[in-house]
């Protein structure tokens, strides 16, 4: 599913040029569950960016399902970043502004599909999270891990095939945490492709697959 | 996403900010009000004026007699300007300043000698009795006409007509009162006291006609019939300036709706500098809300926003509060223009104006919105999330 070939990522801090990441090379196949652990300033940020379509390599090649992302468009990114694939994010990133289930709803609403087929939709994934009951509360009214839980179905709403989390747990106490490692674990056996990056061992080594990285590079 | 959804999360996130969005919206409001008052005050005396000069009839033409010192034109040489082609009507007026005294009461006012075409001429009706006649011209009589004003204050509540008037010594009889005209111009009808043309001639002392009323028998005849008895009298004074001593209500009519014409422009542009300065809010505010939601447009684009998405997002933001703003300054200038009206001054609202003057709203809305939606549009996802 995901090809990588000698990817490198430069940054220019004043006078130095820190090689955040320096000729990455990665498989990962449908269904995998890998985790990429390191500690900070490795450069996991910056790798699961570019695999994220958020951010471009400087050189290198990244095929996401037969699609040349170094080549693509900012439109054909953006629709990879709509319809294949899913983050979460260590701080959750909701929208502070909207409700849960409008939260869940806006990758949908993107696509162009209907108000009502949307909120359908969403109502659903929120139910599969287990936040029945909670649509209607705002981020501020919702624990950490009641959020993550919104960031999870709002990731999965559209059904994408890649499952992206950055420091899933970071932000949450060891009990929610492992509610949340549970989560994402059914997830994968419900037959979910997912790349975890983390820098806690205890985290990485509940994946299928484990990839270290340091200093830009990566270790298998 | 489509397009009633764009409006929704726009409604709400100016609702989501009530004062910012409240005071952006008043530089608009401001903008729009001012527009539709001043532009409504504007053509407001224009109307007043147009039909104050067209109740006069715009086939009016009025020629300047008096003597340049060479030549005197006497009640002869009307007979000549009757002649001219075109002329319908023609009334002579001569004026003079003079005692007049009913029973104790005496005052020093003008007196008006013309012939029976001035009513008709000049639009009047009579309210009591009759106007002058030819037979009182022809016979010198010693009759009076009274307008509504002066015919109160000098015989209070009784019927004046048949009553004695004493002008400069001599005993007239008032035989009609004119209805009352308002003044028009600061031609004051009402205190108009009006004996024949012949009589005058005496009562002043000279031949001198003064003014000559001339009444065109249609509306396209006014202008060669203006030339014509300009050339007439140029000729008849010898003039060696061509001073203009005729002119018609159309002539004057054209020249005041070109003033408040131009009177009107000049308060509308005026009022429409007020709307780009509110214009310029609603772009500083944009600017604000789109680097304060720096993060959010981060999330949105990673969850597949594209660029067209976000920009047509803060673009619909920013044209919903200037729209609003705009519907605001109709209904906010309207409500100001009645009570402005109910206070005396002239105010007439057209459609057209606020049309335009809504669409201006929604102009300020592109205009000043698209930049700040495009800088919105442009940012980089994992920028914009790593913004704190």
């Amino acid at each position: 599913m995901i090809e990588i070939k000698d990817l490198c990522k430069e940054y220019t801090m004043g006078d130095t040029v820190v090689k955040a990441l320096d000729n990455i090379n990665l498989n990962i196949k449908e269904n995998e569950f890998v985790s990429i652990i390191g500690p900070s300033g490795s450069g996991k940020s910056t790798l699961m960016n570019i695999l994220g379509c958020l951010d471009v390599s400087d050189s290198g090649s990244y095929v996401f399902e037969d699609i040349k992302v170094e080549k693509a468009t900012e439109k054909e990114l953006t629709k990879i970043r709509n319809r294949q694939i899913g983050f979460i994010f260590q701080n959750f990133n909701l929208l502070n502004k909207l409700n849960a289930l409008e939260n869940v709803e806006v990758p949908l609403l993107y696509r162009g599909i209907s108000e009502k087929e949307c909120r359908a939709v969403a109502l659903e994934y929120l139910e599969k999270v287990g936040l029945k009951g909670r649509e209607h509360h705002r981020p501020n009214q919702l624990s950490g891990g009641q959020q993550q839980r919104v960031a999870i179905a709002r990731a999965l709403v559209g059904n994408p095939k890649l499952l992206l989390a950055d420091e899933p747990t970071g932000a949450l106490d060891s009990k929610t945490s492992k509610e949340i490692m549970e989560l994402i674990k059914e997830l994968h056996k419900q037959g979910q492709s997912i790349i975890l990056i983390t820098h806690d061992s205890n985290i990485a080594k509940q994946a299928e697959r484990v990839v270290t990285i340091e200093d830009g590079k990566l270790y298998a | 996403m489509r397009f009633f959804q764009t409006i929704k999360l726009a409604i709400k996130n100016i609702r989501s900010n009530k004062l910012r969005s409240a005071l952006t919206m008043i530089g608009i409001i401001i903008g729009i009000s001012s527009v539709i008052v001043l532009v409504g005050m504007g053509s407001g005396s224009t109307k007043q004026i147009t039909s104050q000069v067209q109740s006069l009839g715009t086939n009016l033409i009025s020629a300047n007699t008096s003597s340049n010192g060479n030549k005197q034109f006497t009640l002869d040489n009307v007979k000549d300007i009757e002649q001219i082609q075109g002329v319908d009507k023609v009334a002579p007026v001569i004026s003079t300043n003079t005692t007049v005294k009913v029973d104790k009461n005496s005052q020093s006012t003008s007196v008006t000698g013309t012939t029976s075409n001035f009513l008709d001429i000049r639009n009047m009706t009579i309210s009591e009795g009759r106007f002058i006649a030819d037979l009182d011209v022809d016979y010198r009589g010693k009759v009076a006409v009274l307008g509504s004003d002066i015919a109160q204050q000098l015989y209070g509540f009784t019927d004046p007509v048949g009553k004695d008037i004493d002008i400069k010594g001599s005993t007239y009889q008032v035989v009609g009162v004119l209805k009352s005209q308002g003044s028009s111009m600061g031609n004051n009808t009402d205190d108009m006291i009006i004996i024949p043309s012949t009589t005058a001639i005496g009562l002043a002392g000279t031949r001198n006609v003064q003014n000559v009323y001339i009444k065109s028998s249609n509306d396209k005849d006014v202008d060669s019939v203006t030339n014509q008895v300009n050339q007439y009298l140029t000729s008849f004074f010898k003039s060696t300036d061509s001073s203009n001593r005729v002119m018609s209500q159309k002539q004057l009519l054209d020249t005041m709706s070109s003033i408040t014409s131009t009177m009107t422009y000049l308060l509308g542009g005026i009022a429409a500098i007020s709307l780009v300065v509110g214009g310029i809010g609603v772009m500083n505010v944009m600017l604000v809300s789109v680097s304060e939601r720096t993060k959010e447009i981060g999330i949105r684009k990673s969850l597949g926003g594209s660029r067209k998405d976000i920009l047509i997002q803060f673009l619909i933001e920013a044209l919903v509060l200037s729209s609003l703003g705009g519907v605001l300054g109709i209904l906010f200038g309207l409500g100001l223009g009645w009570a402005v009206s109910a206070l005396g001054m002239s105010m007439t609202f057209s459609i057209p104006v606020v049309v335009v003057a809504f669409s201006f709203s929604l102009a300020v809305g592109i205009i000043f919105g698209i930049f700040p939606a495009y800088k919105a549009s442009k940012l980089k996802p994992i920028d914009a999330l790593r913004f704190e």
